[in-house]
């Protein structure tokens, strides 16, 4: 059972992060709209499982993503902020008893699931977009990025969960 | 001394999290310096090989464009060639070798961020250095700045931290090239003097001031302009030549004086000094 979770959460490290930077980093919707799909790491990570290791995974999840895109540390930035304030973001979403009983991401109701993937979509973007347009005047610009960016992911992010949800 | 271990081990999570945050907080500090040593860049083997993998796939999919545009690129080079009497033309192509250019192709394009960065598919092997200037068969593309054995990272002039030293082609008048952020297509020219005569649809081309590019490389064409009143100095907005969405084949410019002229220049500095 631990094993093929390992195996599992492997996998779904080097297939996500190929997948945004040959795939998605390329989209430019409008000109400038990118999904950024390896948030979904952080989502479907075991809800009850190590929290350290989630945050030095998203670390290093975000490091590889910042290398392909020679961004410096945002990604890394934005993921590790996520993996910490995610069990707060799951109190919220799905209540205080989620790490006791049996909720999972994918077979929650729609509005709880709404409010978990917007928000940590939202926490995520708009500290990846601080940190790379790093400009008090562009403030207008971080907004619009992270809205119509995070609109875009939290799309991606559901058609993924129920394209490949094990109903079990 | 208890109570202290107590403290980490109930914030361990905490503690990991301020770490690492920080570290990617200096990482991405680190990096908007431009001249600092970056540790993270797609210039190394893994990125490089796996761009290198993507782009042998899709670089068939716009072979058509591509070859449009160096037949074009050629066709201006010929009318320059067969326009020019053959004394010119030694004046200025063979005027003591001063640049060498080696061709390279883009594997990875960024264009739709602030800080667009490009990967190319050569190193240091190739005699690739940083601070060398990057042009496409239209016109400015950047300049290197991270560096492997056979991978490159360059700063695209759409980089909010670029700066390139620009002037008219008509009348000398230079400035500083700058992005905004906005467009992919439209950089500013800023620094141009209030008595510069200029007009819409006016050329920019390199200055030659930087051992980075040789003179007179095409950049852009005047789209508008306004002038600053507090600075007395107009802000112009530039169309570039080059299509930054769509470039692949690009050339690499090496100045085989850049060491001496560096030298010479931190020199002089020091005896001011």
């Amino acid at each position: 059972m631990w094993k093929s979770e390992v195996f599992l959460n492997t996998v779904r490290f080097i297939i996500l992060v190929l997948v945004q930077v040959l795939v998605l980093d390329h989209i430019n919707f409008w000109g400038y709209i990118n999904p950024y799909l390896y948030v979904f790491f952080m989502l479907v990570y075991p809800l009850n499982g190590n929290k350290a290791l989630l945050i030095f995974l998203s670390f290093l999840l975000g490091l590889t993503v910042d290398m392909f895109n020679t961004s410096g540390g945002v990604h890394a930035a934005a993921s590790v902020f996520i993996a910490w304030i995610r069990p707060f973001v799951l109190k919220y979403s799905f209540g205080v008893s989620y790490e006791y009983n049996t909720i999972k991401v994918n077979t929650a109701p729609f509005p709880q699931q709404l409010v978990y993937v917007a928000s940590m979509v939202f926490f995520h973007h708009i500290l990846l977009f601080s940190l790379e347009i790093f400009n008090t005047q562009q403030i207008l610009l971080i907004l619009k990025s992270t809205l119509f960016s995070g609109v875009f992911t939290s799309i991606v992010i559901f058609c993924t969960l129920y394209l490949f949800s094990r109903k079990n | 001394m208890q109570q202290i271990l107590y403290f980490f081990i109930r914030n361990k999570n905490f503690l990991l999290f301020l770490l690492l945050f920080l570290v990617s907080v200096g990482l991405t500090i680190n990096s908007h310096s431009y001249h600092k040593t970056q540790f993270v860049s797609s210039a190394n083997f893994l990125s490089g090989g796996i761009f290198s993998a993507k782009s042998s796939v899709t670089d068939y999919f716009d072979l058509k464009e591509q070859n449009q545009k160096l037949s074009e690129e050629n066709k201006r080079l010929r009318e320059m060639l067969q326009n020019s009497n053959s004394t010119s033309l030694r004046d200025s192509m063979s005027f003591r070798n001063d640049f060498s250019v080696m061709e390279a192709k883009v594997i990875n394009n960024n264009f739709s961020k602030t800080k667009n960065q490009l990967t190319i598919n050569k190193g240091s092997n190739d005699s690739i250095a940083i601070d060398m200037g990057v042009i496409s068969p239209q016109g400015i593309v950047g300049i290197v700045s991270h560096l492997s054995k056979n991978y490159a990272s360059v700063q695209s002039v759409l980089n909010t931290n670029s700066q390139v030293v620009a002037k008219f082609k008509k009348s000398n008048h230079f400035g500083t090239l700058v992005w905004d952020g906005a467009k992919p297509n439209v950089v500013q020219l800023k620094e141009i003097p209030r008595i510069a005569q200029i007009a819409i649809g006016d050329t920019i081309v390199t200055d030659g001031k930087s051992t980075i590019f040789p003179p007179n490389i095409l950049i852009g064409t005047v789209e508008s302009f306004k002038i600053d009143e507090a600075k007395d100095y107009y802000d112009i907005n530039v169309t570039l030549f080059t299509d930054m969405t769509s470039v692949k084949h690009i050339y690499v410019i090496s100045n085989n004086y850049a060491e001496e002229i560096k030298q010479l220049e931190n020199e002089a500095a020091d005896v001011e000094e």
